[in-house]
């Protein structure tokens, strides 16, 4: 007999596992396919060490080791015209692997090529900032700070882009709540009036469709309805509904009557 | 306010109104509402509707003002986030007294579908809110109705607007 599993609350979480499932995947093939990359590969493998290279959805992979990024973009800004970062960003890797990923989406605009060039770094490891040879690398360095935490060394100006100063946290790391800490809960109360009023503003409502019975300062039931801000917890008075009989027909007469109406 | 009009046939043909001077004062207020110019994301895109021809907002005496100072309504028509709470609060403080504020749109209200960490669940943790307009984002014609439901309010309430009972933020 199949193991039973609670069915409660379907919308909430999966409850099927299908055991086929194959988690699909981005076909990698061999960068000698491309002579153009396989080019690119081999004036890149003369300069520093590649520990793996490959060809996605028509873009070369190039990963490397942290300490050589600024040697390799400098020899594809340079010499092999990919004159454009495009984006630089970071992957949260560190539940599986303990490591971030950070990728350089480099494009050539002669060519209409595009590789990505990926290196690993471990957690407070910082990365030599890229912004001496591009300056989109300004913002892009800024929000992977803001957004991970990964320091830029040699940037011109660190500082959180996104968020503000004194945020706490990194937010688009794994391990950030998506509904933020209790630093983020509390943060504009904090900031505006102060820590003392938390008790009088209350915590954040995260569900806009509450409805408490017993507030009687947001809520009154149809039938029921009680003066604002009334203690009801004893239970409340009867208001029934009265509709205007003025335009009301009845239409549980006999036909007869029906006829002489009209 | 048609019962106020000035009959000359009766008072022996004299213009003779007779009022409080509570209405007299939220007469005036509330037919020259200047709301601040505040959008904060698309409900912005209605709310410049609003004050646009179409829908002409200067026909209720509205006129959108670029200063805090010079403007009693607030309108926060849009997503706030929590960096920007702070500014919000500050420019609220500079409007001058009587105001007021009108929520327009879901974010505003409660967060709306931004329940996430960098989006205020309501603007009325910060400011205190007169009028909740429900929609993502309302129709002009909802922003209209929720500025003459504010009206309405404003010739409910005392002219002296130490007497209006406030359950909300004002006090702070």
């Amino acid at each position: 007999m199949r193991k039973y599993t609670p069915k409660d609350n379907v919308q909430g979480k999966a409850y099927h596992t299908d055991r086929f499932w194959v988690s699909p995947s981005v076909p990698r093939t061999d960068v000698s396919e491309d002579a153009h990359f396989a080019a690119l590969l081999e004036k890149i493998k003369e300069s520093i060490a590649v520990k793996d290279a490959y060809i996605q959805i028509g873009q070369m992979v190039v990963h490397i080791n942290p300490e050589d990024n600024i040697t390799v973009l400098t020899l594809v800004k340079e010499v092999c015209d990919y004159a454009m970062c495009s984006e630089i960003s970071a992957v949260d890797y560190l539940a599986q692997d303990g490591e971030f990923e950070v990728f350089y989406q480099m494009l050539n605009l002669k060519k209409a090529k595009r590789i990505r060039i990926v290196t690993r770094l471990k957690e407070r490891q910082a990365i030599e900032s890229a912004v001496p040879l591009f300056n989109s690398a300004n913002f892009a360095e800024r929000e992977m700070y803001d957004m991970f935490g990964i320091v830029a060394n040699n940037h011109p100006f660190m500082k959180r882009i996104l968020m503000p100063d004194d945020w706490e946290g990194h937010p688009l790391l794994k391990t950030y709540p998506l509904q933020g800490d209790e630093a983020a809960s509390w943060y504009e109360v904090d900031k505006i009036f102060g820590k003392e009023y938390r008790d009088i503003i209350g915590a954040e409502n995260r569900d806009p469709s509450k409805i408490d019975r017993y507030d009687t300062k947001r809520f009154s039931r149809v039938g029921y309805e009680v003066p604002f801000d009334e203690d009801i917890s004893e239970g409340e008075k009867k208001t029934p509904i009265k509709y205007s009989d003025t335009l009301l027909v009845n239409y549980n007469k006999s036909s007869k009557q029906l006829d002489e109406r009209r | 306010m048609a019962q106020h009009q000035v009959n000359y046939a009766s008072a022996a043909g004299l213009p003779v109104a007779l009022t409080s001077v509570d209405k007299l004062i939220n007469w005036g207020r509330s037919n020259s509402l200047w709301p601040m110019t505040y959008g904060l994301a698309c409900c912005a895109i209605e709310m410049m509707a609003t004050g646009a021809s179409r829908y002409d907002f200067d026909r209720m005496g509205t006129i959108f003002r670029a200063s805090p100072r010079q403007s009693d309504v607030m309108i926060l028509a849009g997503t706030l986030s929590k960096k920007h709470a702070e500014f919000t609060r500050r420019l609220y403080d500079q409007m001058m007294e009587p105001k007021w504020v009108i929520s327009m749109g879901s974010c505003a209200n409660t967060g709306g579908m931004f329940n996430t960490y960098s989006t205020v669940q309501g603007v009325d943790r910060i400011v205190p809110v007169d009028i909740y307009l429900p929609g993502c984002a309302p129709r002009p014609e909802t922003l209209q109705y929720a500025l003459m439901m504010l009206q309405k309010k404003i010739r409910r309430e005392s002219a002296d607007m130490n007497k209006n009972t406030k359950q909300n933020l004002r006090t702070l």
